[in-house]
């Protein structure tokens, strides 16, 4: 047989196999959005389940229904719009300070040891507080502005935050180090070449742990003083009885703080394909 | 024949650490010398001050007492002359193969241009047979690639000295041997000056030209034999009945060192 024939073979054979395997990939595409709507379905049958049972007040238990049509209510008619924005402005601002003062202050409590030795406590005592104990004197000292509710977010962030980037810079495997340094690296170059791509991971999950530590905070402190935001929506809706909006608020923040997680996610996998993980 | 040129000098060299308040010597007047394109082998029971004695020419530890010199210079930190490999690998995970091998040659040490760098990393991807693996994270490679990725990476820089802390400890038999010919073909075309940890005698013999046995801790020079095959050496060598005779030769020194170690261990337990 000639070299050709081979080869032409050889291209058929890989022709099917790409073929099959694009087939392959969208039948996995559909069973990863079928797995993935079906827990939602689930909970939405539960949801109708325990209405219909009876067991619950009607006007406790607004349907799925119900508060979809409210939400889009909200959204055309009441501005939510803004409210889903201001709290989302006011929570990527927080994290982003929290992170950007979290990132050098752990590395140098995970670097240096005798620097942890004196600021560890301290550490864990500021990081003991719940945020939400502080709106108090936030209020006092910042106002109900915009300050206030960064200034909080940013507390809370940054000691989330500070923990996970000093633990994982504390247990970076020395052997990288002494490679480095026998190939001649000088501790500038170990620092940027070395320690910093092994810091990255440290960085998206400190940042992980932040955001959700953030949703949290941020409707505290927008429940108990806010003209706007989703905490405050929730807030005055409480005031009237409005169960179906309270429910599309909380639904919304849950939504946005899933997708901005998902974001994160994603760029992880780009960012560190180079990882060993448990689960690909 | 002249004796080679000697590059590297154990003189009286000591070394205690503070363990508990109390010291503890971890090698004990050692003497000692590498020639030029030696390979030295150093032998002995686990936890014995191998490591320290390789860590003192690599310049990580420096001796308590006496001087570890490299061309008559006493040594005063790791530097790219010398290059290391370690049991553990300590491939670089975030880079891919050739980016591993260019590691080196990024640095302002041994800063080298982009197309002398394609060539170095080219010649020992061949070299190492990784050529189809260029682009591939070490998280997808095995032990014993792994390891030509760390001697890849180790002979990128030039060193003229290669230190090894049992590399091929981890592998398996098979893999292990394979390794052990490949480091004898490339020191064949570009040849080190070697000192090499090992625990076996058997991979000691094959490929080092000296084999130095060190005795139970503190570490002290037991024996110092002259491995007398020429090199190149091959496969066939392990069945030679002089092979076989300076192996089990060897073999029961360590032993006696490894059983006195054993009994270190049990007098600390019980006191």
């Amino acid at each position: 047989m000639s070299d050709a024939a081979i080869s032409g073979r050889h291209l058929g054979a890989t022709k099917r196999t790409k073929a099959a395997q694009g087939a392959l990939m969208k039948s996995g595409i559909a069973r990863k959005v079928v797995y993935g709507a079906l827990p939602w379905l689930a909970i939405i049958l539960l949801w109708y389940a325990v209405r219909l049972s009876g067991l619950v007040k009607p006007t406790l238990v607004p349907t799925p229904w119900e508060v979809m049509t409210t939400w889009w209510n909200l959204v055309t008619e009441a501005g939510f719009l803004t409210d889903m924005y201001m709290s989302t402005q006011r929570v990527v601002l927080g994290v982003a300070l929290g992170i950007l003062a979290a990132v050098p202050v752990g590395f140098l409590l995970g670097w240096y040891q005798p620097v942890r030795r004196f600021i560890d406590p301290l550490i864990n005592f500021f990081r003991a507080l719940p945020p939400i104990a502080l709106i108090p004197l936030v209020i006092v000292y910042f106002g109900i502005g915009e300050t206030a509710k960064v200034v909080i977010l940013f507390y809370a962030s940054f000691f989330a935050g500070v923990i996970v980037m000093y633990e994982g810079i504390a247990q970076i495997s020395p052997i990288y180090l002494r490679v480095a340094r026998t190939l001649g690296a000088t501790d500038l170059e170990i620092f940027s070449k070395v320690v910093i791509p092994l810091a990255v991971p440290h960085v998206l999950t400190a940042l992980r742990v932040a955001l959700g530590v953030a949703w949290a905070t941020l409707v505290a402190s927008e429940l108990i003083a806010a003209q706007q935001g989703l905490g405050a929506v929730i807030q005055d809706a409480s005031a009237f009885f409005q169960l179906d909006t309270i429910y599309a608020g909380i639904i919304t923040i849950g939504v946005i703080a899933l997708i901005m997680d998902y974001l994160l996610r994603r760029a992880s996998r780009r960012l560190l394909s180079w990882q060993e993980r448990i689960n690909g | 024949m002249n004796a080679p040129r000697e590059r590297i000098t154990f003189d009286a060299v000591s070394k205690e650490y503070d363990v508990n308040g109390g010291p503890l010597k971890v090698v004990d007047d050692v003497s000692f010398g590498v020639g030029d394109g030696e390979f030295v082998a150093l032998v002995g029971p686990s936890g014995c001050g191998k490591t320290t004695m390789l860590n003192m020419v690599a310049g990580f530890v420096a001796p308590s007492s006496g001087a570890v010199r490299l061309d008559g210079r006493p040594i005063s930190g790791p530097g790219p002359e010398r290059g290391v490999m370690f049991q553990e690998y300590g491939v670089f995970p975030w880079l891919t193969v050739q980016g591993n091998i260019e590691f080196g040659l990024k640095l302002r040490a041994n800063r080298t241009d982009a197309a002398e760098r394609r060539r170095i990393s080219e010649r020992y991807l061949s070299l190492m047979r990784l050529t189809d693996f260029r682009d591939a994270y070490p998280k997808t490679l095995s032990g014993g690639m792994r390891q030509r990725v760390a001697l890849a990476r180790a002979y990128a820089v030039r060193p003229e000295f290669l230190l090894m802390d049992e590399p091929f400890g981890a592998l398996d038999a098979q893999t292990r041997s394979a390794m052990q010919n490949l480091l004898l073909e490339v020191l064949q075309t570009e040849g080190k000056t070697v000192v090499m940890i090992t625990h076996s005698v058997d991979e000691a013999l094959y490929l080092a030209s000296r084999v130095v046995v060190i005795s139970a801790r503190p570490a002290r020079i037991r024996k110092i034999v002259d491995v007398p095959f020429s090199y190149p050496r091959h496969e066939e060598l392990h069945e030679t009945p002089d092979f076989a005779e300076m192996r089990s030769e060897i073999r029961d020194l360590v032993m006696q060192e490894y059983a006195a170690q054993e009994k270190q261990a049990r007098m600390r337990l019980a006191s």
